[in-house]
């Protein structure tokens, strides 16, 4: 079988998980010995191998097309001129807004004109690069007839689906790796939310990284639960990583480490951090990472009056993010809502306790840690407490925790990718 | 003689309210009253209530030849007096015929047999109290251990406290090519009998009955009373051991349950040459066959029958280590609170809710477990147990302090 993908970013050039779970799952498919095409807006030429890259910014659209003209057209739910940027804070967005603003052109001209060049982020033209990749979509599945099925990673990519589907008339998988829902909790980017809707019901099926999501999918998209199937994400490297790396306090400490934002649920974690300070003083927090919710969670530190006992480090990377997970005692991911959360499962694989929010889709498969409701911030410090006292548990988890994770491969998720392929064909013929 | 034994464990434990860290110092009322209070009512009308009357009735409508056995915990005793005097009259009723046998346990439904000596004979001296207490003077005189645990050295135990005999189960790696169906001996102490559960048929009645995926669903009296007959003409004994919440909780009303204990006796009578006894007349009337080798404890719980549902994961060694070195230390404080929840906090269902083969054994866990996982689980019990720890050493502060001002 041959899949056409479509994503929006691959390693090494990733800026969140997306990226991460798109070459697990190409690495799960190689093993399967199932041929993939792989679509990104940007190729930077250091990719490794894996697939066949198809990079956007290469391919020229033929404009004489008739059909892309009527794609166009009903591609209309791509609000051209919003100035939607997923990702940014009210602050960072009117910065963003205002410069566009003054320098606006004319979208559809540039969507169709020979060449393109994507950044591939997710910046303040992103619409419009979103608009644009639907074309090549439409483009590369009328060059390219050696596909049996399209395979859509987000919704950046989804009206690129949908075009290659309406092009192509092969079936559509689109993979939903969050929502806007996650993302923004009630208050959703209408726009975005209208590419999501229209490529989960464009589909043929829908592929959700967790039941959590396929929930979603269901009650807030309308999308029949039957044509919805959960696939939990893996990891690429389960060993279990022993570092070197010291901790110059004598306190226990515990971390949150991830985008500030709302969708992380970093307050919560500050209000369990006071709650157990207030009992047991040998304890150090530390929230590491960075967003638009920064600035307050400082102030909530310092208007709680724990400044000493808790510290904010900025956006970690590299080595840093290894020797913050080794250096932890208790890993807390308080998650509002997310789709799946690869971090828990980092912190497992260098032997640290995690606690973990029941809205997220790694609590469905992670056996070895402590789930809580992310407001439920007496259930939090209570669980910080007892790992940080009751020693045997975390001693437990370091048991359990690297055998659990041994279990989740790329290699089962494509396979039951590929099962789910077999039954859309086979519903076709 | 050939003659079936049925014996029922009647238990329901005091659980754990959620207790958070920030309660340790602070509050030391530990127990789940609204939750203990709702299953008792739930369950009295499911099936203590339904199923007293059922005994009852069929103990009228057979006269002598219909006899059960129960074991009930002192935990559940606590809670019906307080909670369902009802229940209590009920039970009253049914010891009353004559026709229904008790046997002693230990008091708080503990684990103490596998750690202390003392501490296991005070509490079954503290059951045998109870229940004389509460029906009139009745002095059980057949053991039955917390969970059916039982090994060579329980056993002696047991034997020392002058009891007949003891149940437990008919494990397959105890038995080998041996059957349950006979009175066995204790060996090391060989006067001893030990009764051995019929795991099979009593799990037809207690697991399998209502499962519609079972090959042999449904169970019929006449299909069940086909079994006994084709058992071996030479084995005496069938011990058919259960939990009582079988009727009408674990297997609901709908299943059928009821009326399958209502016809059973009947059929028995009619269509094979089974008796019913208790555990002290099959003891009374039976010699054993040989002794049973039992050097590691055995129970009634899970696949394996061993103790892995209660202990041998860290945290459940862990909250049980710690528990148990408090012995000393609270009995001598004489404190009638701190050695009520001190009994309570022994009770074994806290640390079967600690139990990870859950994740495996899965489903029977989950459905007894007032918890999510055996992480909040434990979590709860040790922000107890610190709380009591904190108590027990005020205690005795306070009394070094009047021991010094006198």
């Amino acid at each position: 079988m041959k899949v056409l993908m479509f994503g929006w970013e691959f390693p090494p050039h990733i800026s969140g998980g997306l990226g991460t779970a798109c070459y697990g799952l190409v690495q799960g498919m190689n093993f399967h010995n199932q041929e993939v095409i792989f679509v990104v807006p940007k190729l930077w030429g250091d990719e490794e191998p894996v697939a066949d890259f198809v990079n956007a910014s290469t391919v020229s659209i033929d404009y004489r097309e008739r059909r892309f003209k009527k794609l166009w057209k009903n591609l209309t739910y791509i609000e051209v001129n919003s100035y939607l940027v997923p990702y940014l804070g009210p602050k960072e967005f009117k910065k963003y807004t205002s410069s566009v603003l003054q320098g606006s052109t004319d979208m559809q001209e540039s969507v169709f004109s020979n060449s393109f060049e994507f950044s591939g982020k997710y910046g303040k033209n992103l619409m419009e690069e979103v608009a644009r990749y639907a074309l090549v979509g439409a483009q590369i599945a009328r060059d390219r007839q050696d596909f049996d099925i399209i395979h859509a990673h987000d919704w950046l990519a989804y009206p690129a689906g949908i075009a290659a589907k309406e092009i192509s008339g092969k079936p559509l998988v689109v993979h939903v790796h969050a929502t806007e829902y996650d993302r923004s909790g009630e208050s959703v980017n209408f726009p975005v939310f209208e590419i999501e809707r229209a490529g989960m019901h464009a589909a043929d099926h829908v592929v959700a990284v967790s039941q959590l999501t396929k929930n979603i999918c269901v009650r807030k998209y309308g999308i029949p639960a039957e044509k919805v199937s959960v696939l939990h994400n893996a990891v690429l490297d389960a060993s279990i990583i022993t570092s070197a790396y010291q901790k110059k306090v004598p306190e226990k400490i515990v971390t949150f480490l991830g985008r500030i934002t709302f969708q992380k649920g970093p307050e919560y974690f500050v209000e369990a951090a006071k709650k157990v300070i207030d009992r047991d003083p040998n304890v150090r927090f530390v929230m590491a990472g960075s967003g638009d919710l920064l600035t307050k969670m400082v102030d909530r530190v310092a208007e709680l009056r724990i400044g000493t006992k808790f510290h904010f480090t900025g956006f970690l990377k590299g080595d840093d993010v290894d020797h913050m997970y080794a250096i932890s005692d208790v890993y807390v991911m308080p998650s509002v809502s997310e789709p799946f959360g690869i971090a828990p499962l980092e912190a497992v694989r260098h032997n640290t306790p995690v606690i973990i929010s029941k809205q997220s889709g790694v609590a469905e498969v992670l056996n070895n840690a402590i789930k809580i409701d992310f407001w439920d911030v007496d259930a939090m410090a209570d669980a910080i407490f007892g790992l940080l006292h009751y020693e045997s548990m975390a001693r437990m988890f370091k048991e359990l925790g690297g055998d659990e994770l041994k279990k989740l491969k790329w290699e089962h998720v494509a396979a039951k990718l590929v099962t789910v392929y077999e039954k859309i064909l086979a519903q076709r013929t | 003689m050939r003659t079936v034994c049925f014996y029922f464990q009647v238990h329901q434990p005091f659980r754990i309210k959620p207790y958070r860290f920030f309660d340790i110092g602070e509050d030391h009322h530990y127990w789940n009253d609204y939750l203990n209070r709702l299953v008792i009512r739930k369950v009295a009308q499911k099936c203590y209530l339904p199923m007293n009357s059922l005994l009852l009735e069929l103990i009228e409508k057979h006269g002598s030849k219909f006899k059960v056995a129960f074991s009930i915990s002192g935990m559940f005793l606590d809670q019906i007096e307080a909670y369902a005097p009802e229940v209590l009259e009920s039970f009253q009723r049914l010891v009353a015929t004559g026709q229904v046998e008790l046997l002693n346990e230990t008091y708080s439904h503990s684990l103490a047999s596998l750690k202390s000596k003392d501490e296991f004979v005070s509490l079954v001296k503290k059951h045998q109290q109870r229940i004389q207490h509460l029906f009139q003077g009745y002095t059980p005189k057949v053991f039955r251990n917390t969970e059916l645990i039982y090994s060579d050295q329980i056993g002696k135990m047991v034997a020392e406290l002058g009891y007949d005999g003891m149940l437990t189960e008919g494990a397959k790696h105890i038995l080998g090519w041996k059957s349950p169906n006979y009175v066995y001996s204790n060996s090391l102490a060989p006067e001893f009998k030990v009764l051995l559960k019929n795991f099979r048929l009593s799990d037809d009645i207690a697991f399998r009955f209502g499962d519609n995926t079972w090959g042999d669903f449904p169970l019929t009296t006449s299909k069940f009373v086909s079994w006994l007959n084709a058992l071996p003409k030479e084995e005496p004994v069938v011990n058919l051991f259960m939990d009582y919440e079988t009727f009408g909780e674990h297997q609901w009303a709908e299943t059928g349950i009821f009326e399958f204990m209502k016809y059973l006796p009947e059929e028995i009578f009619s269509n094979s040459n089974f008796t019913f006894s208790t555990p002290s007349e099959v003891l009374a009337s039976l010699s054993p066959v040989s002794s049973i080798h039992v050097p590691t404890p055995i129970s009634w719980a899970d696949e394996e029958r061993d103790l892995t549902a209660w202990l041998g994961n860290d945290m459940q060694d862990e909250a049980f280590d710690r528990l148990y070195e408090l012995e000393k230390q609270v009995r001598s404080t004489c404190d009638p609170e701190l050695i009520r929840d001190w009994e309570y906090l022994q009770t074994s269902d806290h640390f079967y809710y600690i139990c990870t083969k859950f994740f495996s054994d899965g489903s029977v866990h989950e459905y007894f477990s007032p918890y999510d996982t055996p992480y909040d689980a434990f979590i709860n019990y040790m922000n107890v147990l610190s709380d009591f720890i904190l108590r027990v050493k005020q205690a005795h502060e306070s009394r070094a302090t009047t021991l010094t001002k006198a």
